[in-house]
């Protein structure tokens, strides 16, 4: 008596070809380019590869490191204590993560760090402070006051306190945090090709210049290969700590936190405010520096090599258009699939889509190039870099509606089909109107994601199609300050941009109604 | 007439139905009396159409009904939970079956403002569904039930989730709303009181299979089993 739905075929069948054509086979193109290479030529890859990747190792542990040490005053602040501004600060320290990453680098280029490991470092302390404050932050506001007192009361200092309680209890959670910091750090491509300069390269950077400035895509592949294993480890790793990240027994409902007193009131304020001050020097200096010679006009005037700069803004909008339409259809449709009732492909399509997430842009940038000439060539298309950035902003869109669709009771749409809604209807009765506000979350995550996108789209951008962070990338590999300066200019348009969609995803989601 | 011929329900490989006869007549309100777990709402859920049969029928009029998609069926089905739509306001939750089944749009307005008068909310279309009592949502439950003028009624523990001063005064009400309305109409409860006041008939339910069918005079008079007896005392 069990049908077949067709309609339910479609709606697996449409995110399902879009990750397996645009993903798993442009990566499995890329596994055996490189494999086939390993066998012609083992000796001539090693040295290089070991130091790109040896780079790339130390680089991603001391930027763990320093995050989390740079992290740690501010992140004990906020979450033990209560002060005026408080939240505001945690609603600051975000800022600097969700600015793309060519921004990022831009600001630090400004500051006139640029060919040192010092900016590399600095620009990954910076990028990913908030990580740690904001993973941390949560365990930490959450432990039980009681279980410090306690000790305290059995005879420990404070000191031994944090480090016999608290440090214990809180390292789920910073193992997690630096499992994150490590794989964004570990996949940094955008802060360090501008950073790098010709001495320091990852491995991400490294495929960039093999494939696109050497063109030797074998070399490229087996580096890519090599970032894959890197990546997994790290993922692995993560989802370890994320298992045993079990200690619900130690936490409070509640988050009481005091008004800090005396010295500790120094310390705290004084951290936060440091923390913030150092976040706001990068960015201030890059607004300063781009308010000189007329820069912002530069970005108005055509120039042979460039095109008109302000051009690109309006490309980067089209694209992000598109890929926010792509991915909140194709991510909506999969979260469909994921909260449906079938259980074991629910749980693959999961799975399986997450894996942008982890993999590197460059990665999949890479993959287009090498695999999108079958069954037709692709590779010179417009759609490319939409469908580039809506693979990478599709995890976005599922990870914003499904615990919504999940909090819809299996009831209400059993009512819904009592009273003559077919399966489809039911959907668009109900989960559709219910999910619509999560969606457009999503969206504007989808929209942010294509907005900063650097990775994929360097590998696939024509000299016409340029983003905002292809233009920033170009601008600033020329020479002569008035470059630079429009550089500047229009990481600030980039950033100005991102900061004002992001606001509006915050409060659109303050403002989540519709919820069971 | 709905009949179930030896229905048996499966899920997750246990039995939860097995054997069960059970026959309503045209115009007749039957209620099924069981304690709880003893499978009455998923009797209700399966002549719904949302479990699948395992086996025996279901029929209507003599004819199988059980290949018929729950959205075919033509059945209306009041859940326990009243398992209104919170997106939607009070007419929307009332219209929505007239609106399944593309009747033209004045006319779910104007039935929508009947259906609401039956249960006495005149007025209360705009309403949101967050600002019900619980009396009034059982209500809105009720009328968005019977709106569509299903040919089957089915009321899950019509009562259930409201305190006992609101239901003394809702079965009256409910009863009289669903013969007044000439209602085919199955009712289940773990209420005695609330099955007798309700319906015309009762069906003792017992471990996945009706033991019993008659007035509360009937049963009494001759109980099948000691069990019954000790129930309804």
């Amino acid at each position: 008596m069990r049908r077949v739905r067709w309609g339910w075929v479609l709606v697996a069948a449409i995110p399902a070809l879009f990750i397996g054509y645009f993903f798993v086979y442009p990566l499995v193109r890329i596994l055996s380019l490189g494999l086939s290479e390993l066998d012609i030529r083992s000796s001539g890859v090693e040295a290089r590869l070991l130091k790109v990747g040896w780079f790339t190792l130390w680089q991603a542990s001391v930027s763990t490191a320093l995050t989390l040490l740079v992290a740690a005053p501010m992140t004990w602040a906020v979450s033990n204590f209560e002060f005026r501004g408080r939240r505001l600060a945690t609603a600051l320290v975000t800022v600097p993560f969700v600015l793309p990453t060519v921004v990022v680098g831009t600001a630090f280029v400004a500051l006139g760090w640029r060919d040192s490991i010092v900016a590399i470092l600095a620009a990954h302390v910076f990028f990913n402070v908030a990580v740690v404050v904001r993973t941390v932050g949560t365990l930490w506001s959450r432990l039980d006051p009681n279980l410090h007192d306690a000790a305290r009361v059995l005879g420990a200092s404070e000191w031994k306190v944090f480090r016999t309680v608290t440090l214990p209890l809180l390292r789920p959670a910073i193992a997690a945090a630096a499992s994150i910091v490590f794989l964004f750090t570990f996949t940094s491509f955008g802060v360090v090709l501008i950073l790098g300069g010709f001495q320091f390269a990852t491995l991400e950077v490294e495929i960039y210049r093999q494939a696109v400035d050497l063109f030797d895509l074998p070399l490229a592949a087996v580096l890519a290969m090599v970032q894959l294993a890197g990546v997994t480890g790290a993922l692995y790793a993560y989802s370890r700590f994320q298992e045993r990240h079990t200690a619900t027994w130690a936490l409070r409902s509640d988050q009481d936190r005091v008004r800090p007193v005396g010295a500790r009131r120094f310390l705290a304020i004084g951290s936060v405010t440091v923390t913030l001050i150092a976040l706001a020097i990068p960015l201030a200096v890059l607004v300063g520096r781009s308010l000189g010679t007329d820069s912002y006009r530069g970005l108005l005037e055509s120039d042979r090599v460039t095109g008109i700069p302000i051009a690109s803004v309006g490309n980067s909008m089209l694209f992000a258009v598109i890929a926010m339409l792509l991915a909140t259809s194709i991510g909506l449709m999969a979260a469909a699939v994921i909260t449906g009732r079938e259980g074991g492909l629910a749980r693959w399509f999961d799975l399986t889509l997450m894996l942008p997430l982890g993999t590197s842009a460059v990665t999949i940038g890479f993959g287009f190039i090498v695999a999108l000439g079958w069954p037709v060539d692709l590779r010179a298309s417009f759609w490319l870099i939409p469908i580039a950035h809506a693979l990478v902003a599709v995890p976005f869109v599922v990870r914003s509606t499904v615990p919504t669709l999940r909090s819809i009771p299996g009831e209400i749409r059993e009512a819904a089909a009592v009273l003559g809604a077919s399966p489809g209807r039911v959907w668009r009765e109900i989960d559709l109107p219910v999910v619509a506000r999560a969606a457009l979350v999503g969206a504007g995550f989808a929209f942010v994601v294509s907005l900063g996108e650097f990775g994929a789209t360097s590998f696939i951008a024509r000299p016409n199609t340029a983003t905002v962070p292809v233009m920033i990338f170009r601008l600033l590999s020329r020479p002569g300050p008035a470059s630079f300066g429009m550089a500047m200019a229009l990481s600030v348009v980039l950033a100005a941009v991102t900061a004002g969609v992001v606001m509006w995803i915050d409060r659109a989601r303050a403002g989540e109604i519709g919820r069971f | 007439m709905l009949s179930t011929e030896q229905l048996g329900v499966r899920l997750d490989n246990k039995v939860i139905l097995h054997d069960t006869d059970l026959t309503v007549a045209d115009e007749e309100i039957v209620a099924v009396l069981g304690p709880s777990g003893s499978g009455k709402t998923t009797l209700l859920r399966a002549i719904a159409g949302l479990v699948p049969v395992a086996r025996g029928d279901i029929k209507w009029d003599g004819v199988s009904v059980v290949d018929i998609p729950v959205h075919q069926r033509g059945f209306g089905l009041m859940f326990q939970g009243f398992a209104l739509f919170p997106h939607l306001d009070v007419a929307g939750n009332v219209g929505f079956g007239l609106r399944m089944t593309g009747t033209d749009p004045d006319l779910v307005g104007t039935e929508v403002s009947a259906a609401l008068d039956w249960v006495g909310l005149g007025g209360f279309e705009n309403r949101r569904i967050d600002d019900l009592s619980g009396g009034e949502r059982q209500r809105v439950a009720l009328a968005r039930t019977l709106a569509p003028r299903p040919k089957l009624v089915m009321l899950d523990e019509p009562l259930g989730s409201l305190d006992r001063h609101l239901r003394e005064r809702l079965v009256v009400d409910t009863r009289a709303l669903l013969t007044g309305r000439k209602v085919t109409g199955l009712v289940v409860t773990h209420d005695r009181e609330e099955a007798v006041l309700l319906s015309d008939r009762l069906a003792l339910m017992r471990e996945g299979t009706i033991v019993q069918t008659g007035t509360l005079e009937e049963i009494l008079a001759h109980p099948a089993d000691a069990w019954v007896t000790d129930f309804l005392a």
